[in-house]
């Protein structure tokens, strides 16, 4: 982003960069930046509260007024993530013949259905659909149980292209079914990776296929980094 | 550790292309100025043209769409803020509200995204889908652009 302000001004517009990475504001050194210590990914802080985000525009754009620059001021309020798991109900084993992971993306259909009406537009869909969602939780849970990754059929061929896709129907499915306030940054992550059979399950597929010795950009980006 | 102080750790440490000069642009009052989102959460418009892991090119965003699909490629980040609420990455409808309150002059018609994990030397940001970005917003009558990275 501070790149990207550098070049921008040059071409004659003025630019204000909501910072998120101080050291790299500090080094890149863009004309005006607001730097804001909140969640990765939430660059205006808090979701659903148009009173905070003001407060983050119009400081941002308080910074037009210096006379020169480079300018970078820091928003006063610290957000933190919240590592802490989202409290979202999952549905009930209910075909014990299945991969538990594939019985539950099968039950929470009709939660991502929600979303997606709510929403009207979904993040899922690089290489499957909500529908095959099951099938490459099944291909997952193969290779976390030995099969080889080169051959088990994953779709696309792209590991992180379909981990993005089952994160994705599982994150937007949870927000319809979260118990209490508006999850923190991480939550639902968190909520994913150490409540859900899938996110049990993509970690098992991610460590099986590094054991296999495959090259890191097949199996680094399945899942966040420090997990 | 928790996600985001690991991610800020190792960002903290990236290599970062240097500037040697400030370009600065002084721009008209802000209650005169069309201002427009630039941000770097490969947000695009549901049935526009994805984006690949790496993708070096831009997306424009209308000012009426709000059905914006997150394309980033990193696992590194929250995606849920903005599924819950555009504006926490895309601030459309807070602008639209400063607009009409006479805070801003304009939404700008049309918006930019880039992806943000890119290339090491973001050599092609900077000198090729960079400078075309800034002219198409420039050629609309952009006068401030708000940032916002993912």
């Amino acid at each position: 982003m501070s790149v990207l302000a550098h070049v921008f001004e040059a071409a004659g517009i003025a630019t204000v960069v909501l910072s998120s990475v101080r050291p790299m504001a500090e080094k890149v050194a863009p004309p005006r930046a607001l730097h804001c210590e909140f969640p990765l990914g939430r660059p205006l802080g808090r979701p659903g509260d148009a009173a905070f985000q003001h407060d983050v525009l119009r400081r941002a754009f308080a910074l037009l007024d210096a006379p020169s620059g480079p300018v970078l001021v820091d928003h006063p309020d610290v957000i933190e993530a919240d590592d802490e798991p989202a409290a979202c109900a999952l549905p009930p084993r209910f075909d014990p013949d299945l991969p538990p992971a594939v019985d539950e993306a099968r039950g929470l259909r009709k939660a991502y259905d929600r979303a997606v009406a709510r929403r009207g537009v979904t993040s899922v869909g690089r290489v499957i659909t909500a529908d095959q969602v099951p099938d490459a939780l099944a291909v997952m849970h193969a290779i976390a149980g030995g099969a080889d990754w080169k051959a088990a059929g994953v779709p696309g061929g792209n590991t992180t292209a379909v981990c993005h896709d089952i994160r994705t129907y599982y994150e937007e499915a949870a927000l319809e079914l979260v118990d209490g306030p508006t999850p923190g940054g991480r939550a639902v992550e968190a909520w994913y990776f150490e409540r859900t059979e899938a996110g049990r399950t993509v970690l098992a597929a991610r460590a099986a296929i590094r054991e296999a010795g495959a090259p890191n950009p097949v199996w680094f980006s399945m899942t966040p980094g420090q997990r | 550790m928790n996600g985001d102080v690991a991610m800020r750790a190792r960002m903290a440490t990236a290599p970062c292309p240097e500037f040697p000069t400030l370009a600065w642009v002084t721009p008209p009052a802000l209650a005169d100025a069309t201002v427009a989102i630039v941000t770097s959460a490969a947000l695009h418009a549901a049935g526009d043209d994805a984006f690949a892991a790496g993708d070096t090119s831009y997306r424009m965003i209308g000012q009426d769409r709000r059905d914006l699909v997150l394309g980033h490629w990193s696992p590194n980040f929250d995606r849920t803020g903005v599924a819950l609420d555009l504006n926490v990455v895309f601030p459309i409808d807070r602008l639209e509200e400063l607009a009409a309150q006479g805070v801003i002059g304009a939404v700008a018609p049309r918006h930019v995204s880039f992806a943000g994990n890119q290339p090491d030397d973001v050599a092609t940001i900077r000198v090729d889908s960079g400078p075309a970005a800034a002219a198409a917003l420039k050629a609309e009558g952009v006068d401030v652009v708000i940032l916002t990275p993912v």
